[in-house]
């Protein structure tokens, strides 16, 4: 076989000369682009890869590709306003954003949210939770070539999103969660669809483990892969499931709880073995603990109002306008300007399907937020992919795409 | 006479061996040139996989089982620009991006479509600063705009039948 | 299913965080800040990879949850707050530093000896605030095109809102576009 001398693009290259070997500049291994478009990767992501033969020696993510200037975009915005971009950042986990965004106003403004609002609040981040991992389970099984996974998949999350669409009229991006509460109560047939969903659900992931668990196929292609010990995910920031997958134990849910998640009871899986079979079987599990979750928060849930009454920051029901001349002022006010929450910095957190999602909000008392900073889990999981690649096949790549879970919409913002 | 279907093997009967009996089975069929060509692009159309954003969930919740594009031609979703004839820009294309988007379109052979999918590909959407294009048609020749965000796969199947009625009305040139 | 075999499994009470924050008050002379129950402490440019060496040593903050930045402009002095937040998984504590930066090209000491994950923050940071990092390993533009001009998330960036074009304001818009499509 005739020896093949590679140019190297410095085009392809773009300023990371630096970072790539001595052996990629002249040729001896190869430098290929996987470019930004590319059926595994899972959005917009390019990864360079230096390449001897199979082996993988270097990858060097380059991110920026659905950069969308959320931040600076809501910093112009009222906060009402500006909650509708946040659906759109981790696109997968739509009502989480909305809620960690809403604790963030309402931890600054001390607003109170009722019980029953609480309630919804973690039923539908828990549904949301088993949609983002059914579309891992199915994307992550359809890159190792499972195809059928990606199928049934689909099918639960669209029960999932006639539940979401019945109550907030939108599929994905649903605004449904506002500063004190909810955006209106859940319609009658809520419940009956939620309890079916719970009837039926534990027996389909056991349908999705009878094809994957203990299949030879897939456990020659993900055990001992990627194996991140538990010094380095904490060196490394690491949280959600790679984290506790290293044998970690700690969820935000349970570590720092809100929304009343201290009233539920559920576990939190976790395994030592750090590789990618076991941040499946995290996640597999995950499922489980959320349906508890939800039944649980199904029969505790309580009769009341879904909104505060502070009207200086939820707008009174339009049967009040026609007899309170108050109600008019506020609703006025809220709809011409927006509210004012005092003057400070907030950091909230909640624990998203990826892992820690937080919000820094600083407000300078006016009604738009002065600078929202958006800390996403992607964006440090995404960070140890040359470091989990390095030694293995160009093939295992695209597991550890598949493993870290990575959503680009939230790495890049 | 109307035409009678037979099948291939069976003795024409005594009573019908007139002339004016046509009995379908000679295996000709004539139509126009339009027709038959319009009819292939539209009933295996390949999409190329252009999903950048939330649209590209509804875009693979559109090819799942629920909501399936394969009865429609499109049974496989191509990732090589080089195979496919139809870019769904499903997805918001932020500055960084708009040359990736360009060069695929430029490698795609003709004939070729494009489908701009949701809000942000459509006219920046929700996003109107620095980062997004305004809408992809600043960058490739847009035939059919999907409104939504994002648009349910069934205005999806819908926008992908607008464009299977407007590719039935393309002509022929005899250049010559 | 449940080989939790790591001793940190956690219940929701919180160690205290005051006498973490009272060790630091008093080695470095950092100002605290209290504001809705989470302390903030203020330390200058130079002392925070020594502050932030000794939380994660001694006091046990493995994390580097965040490192953002807030821009004050029109504001010169300072200009810039460079905000860490760390987070101390084995006693469940999260702290937040704020270092205040002068002028228009500040630059601040890098935080990847202490927290190797800073990399790609500090990245970010000089990407959209223009603060630069001293020592920082490989410090070019994260988000943006690698040939983009300009630092997006600083306020006087403007947002580049495309202004939309309805009949009563159309002769203005076309007056003011350089190649006007017609």
């Amino acid at each position: 076989m005739e020896e093949m001398i590679l140019p190297t693009s410095e085009a392809m290259l773009d300023g990371m000369t630096h970072l790539v070997s001595e052996r990629a500049l002249e040729g001896e291994t190869l430098l290929l682009n996987m470019g930004p478009q590319h059926p595994s990767t899972h959005g917009v992501l390019r990864l360079l890869l230096e390449l001897d033969g199979e082996k993988v020696i270097t990858v060097i993510p380059d991110i920026g590709y659905l950069h969308t200037g959320v931040e600076k975009n809501m910093e112009s915005k009222t906060y009402l306003k500006a909650e509708v971009m946040t659906d759109r950042l981790d696109y997968l986990n739509t009502m989480g954003n909305n809620l960690v965004y809403v604790l963030a106003i309402e931890k600054l403004a001390e607003l109170d949210v009722p019980p029953r609002a609480d309630g919804i609040r973690v039923i539908f981040t828990e549904l949301q939770r088993i949609a983002s991992h059914l579309v891992w389970l199915g994307t992550h099984a359809l890159d190792l070539a499972a195809m059928s996974v990606f199928l049934y998949c689909f099918r639960e999350r669209e029960i999932i999103l006639d539940i979401m669409e019945m109550c907030s009229g939108q599929r994905m991006m649903t605004t449904y969660f506002r500063p004190g509460g909810l955006w209106r109560d859940v319609p009658s047939g809520f419940e009956d669809a939620v309890r079916e969903f719970i009837k039926i659900f534990p027996a389909r992931i056991d349908e999705y483990e009878a094809l994957l668990t203990r299949n030879p196929l897939f456990l020659e292609r993900v055990q001992g892969l990627g194996v991140l010990t538990k010094e380095n995910a904490l060196r490394w920031a690491i949280t959600g499931p790679m984290l506790r997958a290293s044998g970690v134990g700690f969820d935000l849910r349970k570590a720092k709880p809100y929304s009343g998640y201290e009233q539920y009871d559920f576990d939190i899986p976790t395994q030592t073995a750090g590789d990618t079979y076991a941040r499946y079987q995290v996640r597999m599990e995950e499922m489980r603990q959320s349906l508890r979750i939800v039944e649980q928060a199904l029969n505790k849930l309580p009769y009341g109002p879904v909104r505060s009454n502070n009207r200086k920051y939820v707008p009174p029901p339009r049967s009040e306008l026609g007899v309170s001349m108050e109600a008019v002022i506020h609703h006025f006010k809220l709809w011409t300007e927006g509210f004012n929450p005092p003057a400070g910095a907030v950091y909230s957190a909640v624990e998203s399907p990826r892992g820690e999602l937080g919000v820094y909000l600083v407000s300078d008392g006016g009604p738009k937020p002065y600078r929202i900073h958006w800390r996403v889990p992607s964006f440090d999981n995404l960070q140890i992919l040359p470091m989990l690649a390095k030694g293995h096949l160009v093939a295992d790549l695209v597991a550890l795409i598949g493993t870290t879970d990575i959503v680009l919409g939230d790495v890049d913002r | 006479m109307g035409i009678e279907k037979r099948s291939g093997n069976l003795p024409i009967p005594d009573d019908q061996t007139n002339s004016t009996t046509k009995t379908g089975n000679m295996g000709v069929v004539t139509a126009r040139i339009d027709d038959i060509v319009n009819w292939a692009r539209t009933n295996s159309m390949w999409p190329m996989l252009f999903g950048l954003a939330c649209c590209a969930i509804e875009m693979m919740g559109a090819q799942a089982a629920n909501y399936d594009m394969s009865r429609f031609g499109m049974e496989l979703m191509r990732a090589s620009p080089r195979q496919s004839d139809l870019m769904i820009v499903a997805g918001r294309v932020s500055r960084k991006m708009a040359p990736v988007l360009r060069r695929l379109y430029d490698q795609m052979p003709d004939p070729k479509w494009v489908i701009s999918m949701g809000d942000c590909a459509s006219c920046g959407g929700v996003f109107n600063n620095y980062a997004i294009v305004q809408g992809v048609d600043e960058v490739v020749p847009v035939d059919v705009y999907v409104a939504g965000c994002p648009p349910r796969p069934e205005a999806l199947i819908h926008g992908i039948m607008t464009l299977h009625e407007k590719v039935k009305q393309e002509r022929f040139k005899l250049v010559g | 299913m449940d080989d939790s075999t790591s001793n940190m499994e956690h219940n929701p009470t919180e160690f205290e965080l005051n006498s973490t924050v009272q060790r630091m008050v008093e080695k470095f002379g950092a100002r605290v800040e209290e504001f809705r129950g989470d302390p903030t402490l203020e330390v200058r440019a130079d002392q925070i990879v020594a502050l932030c060496q000794t939380l994660r040593d001694i006091e046990g903050f493995e994390m580097l949850v965040d490192e953002t930045a807030v821009d004050y402009w029109p504001a010169e002095a300072p200009r810039f707050h460079v905000i860490y937040l760390l987070r101390s998984v084995s006693r469940n504590q999260t702290l937040c530093l704020r270092v205040p930066l002068d002028g228009n090209e500040p630059v601040m000491p890098t935080m990847t000896g202490v927290y190797p994950n800073a990399n790609w923050y500090e990245r970010e940071l000089w990407d959209m605030f223009g603060i630069h990092f001293a020592g920082h390993p490989d410090l070019r533009r994260i988000l943006m095109p690698h040939d983009w001009v300009g630092h997006p998330l600083r306020k006087d960036y403007p947002l580049g809102y495309e202004e939309p074009q309805f009949t009563f304001n159309y002769e203005q818009i076309q007056a003011r576009k350089l190649n006007p499509k017609d």
